[in-house]
C-alpha cells in the first residue's frame, strides 16, 4: 500500500475517499477524480489504452470502499431493457400450458438485470458496466434515464424499481465507438494516461515481487524505447510488459543482453510489420543527427 | 467562479456545457478541488471535459487562464517539427553551468518570454545542439532537453529541471483527433455507413418474438410461431482511388483506407476502381492502370444503379489542361475526346451521394500544388480531407437522406 500527498479537504465523515489499494496503483489526479465522481453521485467514465487497468479501477473502488460490486459485462449484442429486467414471457407460456404454476403472478417471471439488481441492492454498491463502447451506438443514451435518477418502471408489475443509495457507477470504453454527447455530459470522465517507468516500475513489482533490479531496469528500459519505434501498428502495453518479464525471468536472461538482443519480442509485438520496424529501428541505432 | 474559463474552454473549442460547468460548480462548492491549482485543473478536467482529444485544448485554456501565457497555435505548431527529434541529453559541467548563468544575468521572465517570441519569429528551420536557436540539446534559453539553466522549454522532457517556465508541455498533442491515425479508426469511422432496411429482404426469416408471443395467446396457449423479415444493411459503395505520380506520399494512408475498407464487411455491395490523376473515359481493375484490366466508364454508370455511394480517393491536383482540355489525359497514345471535368460531372450527376476524400489536408487546399483543379473539382464535388475527422464527415455526407 502506498500513498500520495494531496490536498487535504474539507469532506463530511460520511463521504468515503479513495486512494488505491495493495494491488492496485492510482494516480493522485484519478484519485482525485473518483472522489469527484462520489461525491456528486454521477458516473464514472473510464478511459484508456489496452492493458492499462480500467476494470481493475472498479474492482479497486469497491475493495478500498468495503462495497459489493456488481459487473456489467457489454457484449455486441447486449440492449439496455437487459440491464434493468428480463420479462420471461416463454417460462410464463410453458407454466400456463402446463397449469403446474401460478402464472397470475406476474412478478415471478421478472428477473432483474445487472442495473436492476444494483439499484434495489440494500447496500450502496460498486456497478461496473464493462466495456459500454461494444454495445450498439444508441445503447448508452437509452439509459440516461435510468443513470440520472437511479430508478425505473416497470410497466408489467406497475413497480418503480428505485435505489435506496446511490450505486457508484464506473464505465469503461476502449473508445471504439464515440459516445453520445449527451451521455457525456453527465459523467465525470477520466482518461488513464500510459504509466510512467517509475510507475510502471511499481505495477510490474506487484505483480512480480522478488524480480532482480538490473533486469527490470533494463527490461523497463527497452520496453519504453520499443514503445518510442515510430510505425508501431500497435504498441506494446502493460499486460504484455508483465508478461515478458516473467519470460525473461524464467528464462535467466542476462539484463545487458536484453537491450541489445530482445528475446522473446514476440512476446511484446503481435504483428510481423511490428516486429520488424522494431529489428530496422535496433539494427539502426542511434547516430548522430543535428545541425 | 471562474467563468471566464468557461467561455476561454469554448474559444479554444472544447465542447462545454453548462449541465457540465454546473456540475464543475458542484464540486467547488463542495471544496472536492481542496485549495490548490493541481486540484482545480484535475476537478476541472473530469468534469468539463469528455474526452482526450480535448485534453490539448483544456491545457491551453487552462494555461491561459492561470498563467497569462499566450500560446498562439501557428508557431507551436511549427515548433513542434523542429523539437520532433531531439539529440541525446547534453552534459554541462557545474563550471560551465555558473558560466551560463552568470553570462545570463538575473532572469527576467517577461524579458525571457519576449526574446522567446522574437527568436521564433526570426527563426525559419530546425536547430540542434546550438546556443541560440530554439531547438533540442542546446544550450540555449530556447527548446528542450538542453542545458540553459534558466530557459524557457518548449515541450519534451523535463530533464534537468531548469525551465523556468514550461510554454508548452501539452502532453496530449497526439490525442487529437485531426490528426491523421490507422486503419482501425478508419474502419470505425466507415462503420457509419449503415442504413438497415427491411424491405429488400424476400421471406421473413427471423422469429418474431412479441407477435408469437400475442399469437399463442390468442390460440390459447398452443405455440404458434410468427416469423418477421430481418433487417440488412442497404448500403453499396463505389470507391474510385487515385494512383501514381503525385499520389505517391501519399501511399501509406491510401492503403489504410483500403484495408480498413476492404475489412468493412457490413456494406451489401463494395467495388473499387483505380484511375490516374483525373476520371476518362477508363477505370482500371489493378493500380497499375494497365488497359488489359480496364473498364469503360459508360458501361460502369450502365452497370450500377445510382443508388450506389461513391467515394473519389485523390489529391485533386493535376495540371489544368488534364481537367479542362480535350485530349488533356497524360498518358501518349491514349486520347480522351471529352475533358476529365465531363466525366467527373457525370459521375455526380449519375451518383448523387459522392464525395471527394483528399489526401491534401484541408489547411493547405488553397495553395498547395494544383489548388486551381482542387478548386474546380471542389465545385463538382463536396469534398473533404483524408484523416479520421474528414473521413467521419464524409461519411455523414454520404448518408445523408435525398
Amino acid at each position: 500500500m502506498w500513498y500520495t500527498a494531496r490536498p487535504v479537504k474539507a469532506m463530511d465523515s460520511t463521504t468515503p475517499t479513495y486512494s488505491g489499494t495493495a494491488d492496485y496503483i492510482a494516480a493522485p489526479d484519478l484519485m482525485q477524480t473518483v472522489d469527484v465522481a462520489v461525491a456528486l453521485g454521477r458516473p464514472l467514465l473510464i478511459k484508456g489504452e489496452p492493458g492499462t487497468g480500467k476494470t481493475m479501477l472498479a474492482q479497486s473502488i469497491a475493495h478500498a470502499l468495503a462495497k459489493p460490486l456488481i459487473v456489467w459485462n457489454i457484449k455486441s449484442t447486449t440492449k439496455a431493457q437487459d440491464g434493468l429486467y428480463v420479462y420471461d414471457t416463454v417460462q410464463r407460456l410453458y407454466d400456463g400450458q402446463f397449469g403446474d404454476h401460478d402464472v397470475c403472478d406476474i412478478a415471478a417471471y421478472i428477473k432483474l438485470g445487472k442495473l436492476g439488481e444494483a439499484f434495489s441492492h440494500p447496500e450502496r454498491v460498486v456497478l461496473l458496466i464493462d466495456e459500454i463502447d461494444k454495445a450498439d451506438l444508441e445503447f448508452p443514451n437509452d439509459l440516461l434515464w435510468e443513470l440520472d435518477q437511479m430508478e425505473f418502471f416497470i410497466p408489467e408489475t406497475r413497480q418503480t424499481v428505485r435505489a435506496g443509495q446511490r450505486p457508484i457507477v464506473v464505465i469503461t470504453s476502449n473508445a471504439e465507438k464515440e459516445l453520445p454527447d449527451a451521455f457525456l455530459r453527465r459523467c465525470v470522465f477520466h482518461f488513464i494516461e500510459f504509466p510512467d517507468p517509475a510507475t510502471m516500475r511499481r505495477i510490474v513489482r506487484v505483480h512480480h515481487p522478488d524480480l532482480e533490479d538490473g533486469l527490470l531496469d533494463s527490461a523497463l528500459e527497452s520496453f519504453y524505447r520499443l514503445r518510442e519505434v515510430q510505425g508501431l501498428q500497435k504498441k506494446p502495453s502493460t499486460s504484455e510488459l508483465i508478461d515478458w518479464v516473467q519470460a525473461l525471468a524464467i528464462a535467466g536472461v542476462e539484463p545487458a543482453r536484453i537491450s541489445a538482443r530482445m528475446p522473446f519480442l514476440g512476446v511484446l509485438l503481435k504483428k510481423d510489420k511490428d516486429v520488424e520496424a522494431a529489428r530496422r529501428d535496433m539494427a539502426g541505432g542511434r547516430t548522430g543527427r543535428g545541425t | 467562479m471562474f467563468v471566464e474559463l468557461f467561455y476561454l474552454l469554448r474559444a479554444y473549442g472544447v465542447p462545454v456545457t453548462v449541465t457540465e460547468w454546473l456540475m464543475f460548480s458542484q464540486a467547488l462548492a463542495q471544496d472536492l478541488a481542496g485549495s490548490s491549482l493541481t486540484g482545480l485543473y484535475d476537478v476541472g478536467r473530469a468534469c468539463l471535459v469528455k474526452s482526450e482529444a480535448y485534453f490539448d485544448q483544456y491545457d491551453q485554456a487552462f494555461q491561459h487562464m492561470f498563467q497569462g501565457v499566450e500560446t498562439p497555435q501557428e508557431i507551436a505548431d511549427e515548433v513542434w517539427q523542429w523539437l520532433a527529434d531531439p539529440l541525446a541529453p547534453l552534459h554541462v559541467s557545474e563550471e560551465e553551468r555558473r558560466a551560463l548563468l552568470e553570462a545570463l544575468g538575473d532572469i527576467d521572465l517577461e524579458g525571457l518570454r519576449r526574446s522567446f517570441e522574437e527568436r521564433l519569429q526570426e527563426q525559419t528551420e530546425a536547430h540542434h545542439g546550438g546556443d541560440r536557436w530554439v531547438g533540442t540539446g542546446g544550450t540555449s534559453a530556447f527548446g528542450h532537453s538542453g542545458r540553459h539553466p534558466g530557459g524557457i522549454r518548449v515541450g519534451g522532457r523535463s530533464m534537468h529541471r531548469s525551465a523556468v517556465k514550461v510554454a508548452a508541455e501539452r502532453r496530449y498533442r497526439s490525442y487529437r483527433t485531426d490528426a491523421r491515425v490507422d486503419v482501425r479508426q478508419f474502419e470505425m469511422a466507415l462503420r457509419r455507413l449503415r442504413r438497415l432496411s427491411a424491405r429488400n429482404q424476400e421471406r421473413p426469416d427471423e422469429l418474431d418474438l412479441e407477435a408469437t408471443v400475442r399469437s399463442t395467446a390468442d390460440h390459447g396457449g398452443l405455440l404458434s410461431l410468427e416469423y418477421q423479415k430481418s433487417r440488412k444493411n442497404t448500403v453499396k459503395l463505389l470507391v474510385l482511388m487515385d494512383v501514381g505520380g503525385s499520389m505517391d506520399p501519399f501511399v501509406t494512408i491510401c492503403s489504410r483506407l483500403f484495408t480498413a475498407l476492404n475489412r468493412a464487411t457490413h456494406l451489401k455491395d463494395l467495388r473499387f476502381l483505380y484511375f490516374h490523376n483525373c476520371v476518362y473515359d477508363h477505370l482500371f481493375n489493378d493500380a497499375s492502370c494497365s488497359t488489359r484490366n480496364a473498364v469503360h466508364t459508360t458501361q460502369l454508370l450502365n452497370e450500377l444503379s445510382g443508388d450506389y455511394k461513391l467515394v473519389l480517393v485523390g489529391d485533386a491536383a493535376m495540371a489544368p489542361s488534364e481537367l479542362q482540355a480535350r485530349h488533356g489525359i497524360i498518358w501518349w497514345g491514349q486520347a480522351n475526346e471529352e475533358p476529365g471535368i465531363d466525366w467527373l460531372r457525370r459521375l455526380r450527376r449519375h451518383f448523387p451521394h459522392s464525395v471527394w476524400l483528399n489526401t491534401i489536408v484541408q489547411a493547405e487546399w488553397d495553395w498547395a500544388y494544383g489548388h486551381h483543379t482542387i478548386a474546380e473539382i471542389r465545385r463538382i464535388f463536396p469534398m473533404f480531407e483524408l484523416t479520421v475527422d474528414g473521413l467521419t464527415a464524409a461519411v455523414s455526407a454520404l448518408m445523408v437522406r435525398r
